[in-house]
């Protein structure tokens, strides 16, 4: 399967010219050209709604894009994409879903392609298997073929998904945020794969959020902006803050907004918290109106140490005060009481019920306060607590009463906050507050953040990405393997120290 | 006119405005069809079949609305009224004394409200599916009630029941006041409290409303302790209805509560769901039994109008949204 | 080999367990539990129940359900009863090609719903459970009927001996028949490229479809075999009872469910097994073959039965309650 790399060098491996794609009179894309060659890393950067998806779409043929394209696969010019055709060149596409069945084994979803077909034929297990041995031998990793997807990580089930695009003799392989689930040494060994793929002549395009990430792996980069094509760069001596802007069209003063707040009273103080498999004696304080920064890779312990703030979980060890005196968790209905908020990183299962009314979520932590003593909830208190925090936040909707679904990621975000600050806390935890939240929406909730710290509320800010912290906040500790390994002051190490001190 | 129709579809929702439409069409078919169906006879007779299928669907009204079931309502609603039955046969039967009929019917709605509230304990604190749960506390139950009658009737009560079976108060037959104050009650606690606020959060998204700082297990226990609560005043209608207990009684009603409520528009994944257009579903199938019924029809028929007129609402729904959706597109 | 046997099929060995357990006791319990002609009775008694159990757990794995299967069968026995009069006859040969068939027919009637109008299989299967139920009484008027054709009537006997006190242990065609479907079943869904196709359907619909599974294909494919299932126990039914009634067979298809569920098959697809649905049948009669050994009241049975499935529902999601969380969204 691997193709001779120097012979195809220069034969793209795809190329599309002039592709448009209408949308109800909207231009979804607009005249983009795209290329990728044989045995390249190609990144596709921009924001939600910039035409990526679209795209991919009309490559592997679920769209068809309107006349005047010029497209060809390998060379060979084709008129028409269905889906078949797509995959008979070579086209393999790995959703950010992975799209695997997590009840069958790892071997029947590596050889999916072979159980396909309308007609019953038995099944030849011995074959299936060998073909899935092969595949991840070629790989380099060992998985248990008879083993029930479910009960891999999921990163073994990436590699999975990536077996199985390549089992169809895959040319071309498009992954959509295939670490926005991943820890970082297992994102290290994906991008491994990667490696090992495009040096095999497989072209791989890239989409993802984490622009360190691309920068690393890709050899170019495409970036689309209002699905117009921004342009095609090399990879080798461009910045992050430099995509940010190609991506958004706008600049960012990125400034350290780090202030010295040792003679604030501490609001929340943690001392010695374990607990069992998760963290190790963790002691940290968060003082009014400071903003600390709590970042380390992915499985350091820093969401379970949130939960267990929140009262979702209880620590075996250790104390947590607030403002002096000490509290004993036993639900996070204990903590909303205590004026502890929870922002989850998972916005979509649960931060939000998405099929609900945007009124009705910002209410929910805060029926009691507006119900009367009979238990029925007062219409005149609901509405004007809604209307207050969508006027506080600057939150743009249609109409109260639609569904939170029916809003982008940065504005559910905000709907988010809205609703834990309507409980009045006095801690707020944000954990990867900016997680599906486009670039140029990001400053927006960082500027709530900071607004929220000026007046007095003392908050905890979670996330993986180091810049994210050392932006925005007071003070930044460093967690790994449920320890916090360090306290820095944004003002007096670079961001690249810091980054070494998380990554290194 | 245009305006009319606007303000109305705002306050009552479309669902509620078409099955309006509907019930005016089957109402005047039926009155083209036979005269005895605009009579008062007619009329007594709807609103003394109505209240007892009506009670049962409120009872499911409730767990659907969480996202889950409760298959265990006939029989919930069959322990109670034998509980009931059990207490006046004790206290002499047909002479039983008034206060032996109240401690009855207290004992059967704590029988009633258990049994619900075994049920959501294990769905909420357990994490069991609804369907299984209830599922197995319907043969639980059937059983139990099967084993204590020993599959025969109980009946010989007291006359003083009569009145509540059929009765009438300023004209209007005892069992519908009775289903109409409960079904007030229920779209009260459904829409207006924060109880019921948590029951559509949670049948949307349980682990979000959980995150949120809300009791869900609390909620989850207490839906269907009302769920039990509804069964067990079912139970004691019937009772008085018909003047016996039989396990069993009013089984082929479980799946007709399902069907009037998916018929009343509740989301069969919950979340969604109003009390007052499952009550217009509930007016409907009542209208197209007894309709039928007097055309010579018998009950057999209407169960399958009943099961063919939920196909066809659910695919009318389907063309609708398809023609809504090619509309839209060929506007943009 | 039992390593990999307990991590793949982790319920069904649970299962398994409960099932000796409940043979070890009774056999010390019982004298004449650990007999030849007990054993075989049991497995004539169950057969039925098996060969719907194996059609409804094809509608599992493929994330569907069905409440009409039972209703269908009753159907599918009336219509056959009219075909062989028509034939002048018929014959076994005939018989299962006219019942399965007929059965196939009626499942496709549920898929064409599920599929062309995407209205949800619970809704679907309640409403044709009315349909099928109300049109079969009407036109039957719940006549029985008792002059069916003599093949149909006929025991079979397919093994027979004399035990040493004289008794004949026998064991009848509707076990052939049942442990054919199980065969069958188990070579579709775990052997044949369609089988997997369904379990992935069911598993991950949008995933199945994105790979190019024919989605039409697969809903054809569940509700048809569960059709012929239905038909094919509902010919075995008449076989056992030698008469057709058609409220007979209603009120089955919540006690096959259990029993599947019982078994390990997941609502909501992707996943259950063959094994599994034996047990689940197995645990079910084994306790109530039990009880009448021991002299319990039959009226005893489904209380005990009842509250097995409600503690094994329990027990099974208390062990797994780390690990299997109800998914995000609700139960469904």
């Amino acid at each position: 399967m691997p193709l001779d790399k120097t012979a195809q060098r220069d034969v793209p491996a795809i190329s599309l010219r002039h592709v448009s794609k209408l949308f109800g009179g909207v231009h979804a894309l607009d005249d983009v050209s795209f290329e990728v060659l044989p045995g390249e890393v190609h990144c596709l950067a921009g924001e939600n709604g910039c035409g990526k998806s679209t795209l991919i779409k009309i490559i592997t043929g679920v769209y068809t894009p309107e006349a005047g394209v010029e497209m060809a696969f390998a060379g060979q010019s084709v008129t028409s994409v269905t889906p078949n055709v797509a995959r008979q060149n070579g086209i393999a596409v790995i959703w950010q879903d992975l799209a695997l069945f997590p009840e069958m084994s790892v071997a029947e979803n590596i050889a999916f392609e072979t159980l396909l077909g309308n007609l019953p034929r038995l099944v030849s297990y011995r074959r299936l298997r060998a073909r899935s041995a092969a595949i991840l031998e070629m790989l380099g990793e060992d998985i248990d073929l008879d083993a029930r997807l479910n009960t891999l990580p999921i990163a073994q089930r990436q590699i999975v998904a990536i077996a199985r695009a390549l089992i169809s003799d895959a040319k071309l392989i498009f992954m959509d945020e295939p670490t926005a689930s991943l820890t970082q040494s297992e994102t290290d060994s994906l991008l491994g794969v990667v490696r090992k793929l495009a040096a095999r002549g497989v072209a791989v395009v890239f989409v993802s959020h984490r622009l360190a990430e691309v920068l690393d792996i890709a050899d170019r980069v495409t970036v689309l902006r209002d699905g117009k094509l921004v342009g095609i760069f090399e990879a080798e001596g461009m910045t992050q803050s430099r995509l940010t802007e190609l991506m958004t069209g706008k600049t960012f003063g990125a400034e350290v907004a780090a202030r010295d707040m040792t003679g604030a009273p501490a609001v929340l103080e943690v001392e010695g918290l374990s607990r069992h498999g998760e963290f190790e004696d963790v002691s940290l304080t968060v003082r009014e109106g400071e903003v600390v920064g709590l970042t380390g890779l992915i499985g350091a312990g820093r969401s379970e140490l949130g939960h267990a703030l929140f009262g979702m979980t209880r620590p075996d060890a250790g104390t947590i005060r607030l403002s002096g005196r000490e509290l004993h968790l036993r639900s996070n209905r204990d903590a909303v009481a205590e004026g502890i908020a929870y922002v989850s990183e998972d916005r979509l299962a649960l931060g939000l019920v998405q099929p609900q009314a945007i009124a009705d979520n910002i209410v929910l932590p805060i029926l009691p306060r507006i119900s009367r003593r009979t238990g029925l909830i007062s219409p005149t208190e609901k509405a004007g607590r809604v209307e207050h925090w969508l006027r506080e936040l600057s939150i743009k909707i249609g109409q109260p009463s639609d569904p939170v679904s029916t809003l982008s990621g940065g504005n559910q975000q905000r709907v988010v906050l809205a609703k834990w600050l309507a409980t009045n806390p006095r801690v707020l935890i944000l954990d990867s507050p900016t997680v599906g939240v486009d670039v140029g929406a990001r400053a927006g909730i960082f500027r709530i953040i900071r607004d929220l710290a000026e007046k007095g509320l003392a908050i905890l800010m979670i996330s993986d990405e180091v810049p994210e912290v050392y932006f925005n906040a007071d003070r930044v500790l460093h967690m790994a393997g449920g320890r916090i390994r360090g306290e820095y002051d944004p003002r007096k190490v670079t961001l690249k120290e810091l980054e070494a001190a998380v990554y290194g | 006119m245009s305006r009319l129709v606007k303000r109305l579809r705002a306050t009552y929702g479309d669902d509620v405005l078409g099955l309006v439409a509907f019930l005016l069409l089957v109402v005047i078919g039926f009155s083209l069809a036979t005269p005895r169906f605009l009579s008062a006879a007619n009329f007594d007779s709807m609103a003394f079949q109505l209240p007892v299928l009506g009670l049962l669907t409120l009872a499911m009204l409730a767990p659907i609305i969480s996202g889950g079931l409760n298959l265990a309502i006939i029989f919930t609603a069959n322990i109670s009224g034998l509980t009931l039955a059990a207490i006046l046969n004790y206290y002499g039967g047909v002479d039983a004394p008034f206060w032996a009929f109240v401690l009855g019917a207290g004992a059967a709605l704590l029988v009633g409200a258990f049994f619900g509230f075994l049920m959501g304990a294990v769905i909420a604190y357990v994490g069991a599916h609804p369907i299984l749960v209830s599922l197995a506390m319907m043969i639980f139950l059937r059983g139990l009630g099967e084993f204590l009658t020993r599959g025969g009737d109980i009946s010989g009560f007291p006359d003083y029941l009569k009145p509540i079976g059929h009765g009438f108060i300023l004209g209007v037959p005892v069992p519908l006041i009775i289903f109409a104050v409960v079904a007030f009650a229920m779209h009260v606690l459904l829409s207006h409290t924060r109880h019921g606020f948590s029951v559509y959060m949670i049948g949307s998204n349980i682990d979000a409303t959980r995150y949120s700082g809300v009791h869900t297990q609390r909620t989850l226990t207490l839906i269907y302790t009302i769920s039990g609560l509804l069964c067990a005043i079912a139970g004691i209608l019937m009772l008085t209805r018909f003047n016996s207990v039989r396990v069993g009684h009013g089984e082929a009603l479980l799946l007709v509560t399902v069907l009037a409520c998916f018929l009343g528009g509740v989301d069969p994944f919950g979340g969604f769901g109003r009390v007052v257009p499952v009550v217009l579903a509930l007016v409907i199938l009542q209208v197209l039994s007894s309709g039928l019924n007097l055309l010579g029809a018998n009950q057999h028929l209407s169960t399958a109008v009943w099961g063919l007129f939920l196909i066809a609402v659910m695919v009318l729904r389907f063309v609708v949204g398809r023609v809504r959706e090619r509309f839209e597109k060929r506007r943009n | 080999m039992v390593k990999a046997f307990l991590r793949d099929y982790p319920t069904e060995a649970r299962l398994l367990l409960v099932v000796l357990a409940i043979v070890l006791f009774l056999s010390l319990a019982s004298d004449s539990f650990l007999t030849l002609v007990n054993f075989t009775s049991l497995l004539n008694n169950t057969a039925v129940n098996l060969i719907w159990a194996v059609g409804l757990l094809v509608v599992l794995i493929a994330g569907g359900i069905d409440i009409s299967f039972a209703v269908a069968a009753s159907v599918v026995q009336y219509v056959a009863v009219y075909v062989f009069e028509a034939m002048g006859g018929g014959n076994w040969a005939i018989g299962f090609i006219v019942a399965g068939a007929l059965g196939i027919a009626l499942g496709f009637v549920n898929a064409t719903l599920i599929h062309h109008f995407r209205i949800i299989t619970i809704v679907v299967t309640i409403a044709t459970f009315n349909a099928f139920f109300g049109l079969l009484m009407f036109f039957t008027s719940g006549r029985f009927l008792y002059n069916l054709p003599d093949w149909w009537v006929d025991r079979i006997i397919i093994f027979e001996r004399q035990t040493a006190d004289g008794t004949w242990a026998e064991l009848t065609l509707p076990v052939a028949v049942m442990a054919v479907c199980l065969g069958a079943t188990w070579l579709l869904i775990n052997r044949t490229t369609l089988g997997r196709q369904l379990f992935a359907f069911g598993d991950n619909p949008e995933g199945a479809r994105r790979l190019g599974i024919n989605i039409a294909l697969m809903q054809f494919l569940a509700f048809g075999w569960m059709g012929m299932m239905a038909g094919i126990g509902g010919l075995m039914q008449v076989n056992i009872v030698q008469e057709v009634v058609p409220n007979a067979l209603i009120g089955r298809e919540l006690d096959v469910l259990a029993a599947v569920v019982l078994g390990g098959a997941r609502l909501g697809g992707g996943r259950g097994s063959v094994l599994g649905c034996v047990l689940g049948v197995m645990i079910v009669a084994l306790t109530q073959n039990g009880l009448n050994l021991m002299g319990v009241s039959p009226f005893a049975f489904k209380m005990v039965v009842g509250a097995i499935i409600l503690i094994a529902i329990s027990a099974s999601n208390l062990s797994f309650a780390r690990r299997v969380r109800p998914p995000v969204g609700g139960w469904k």
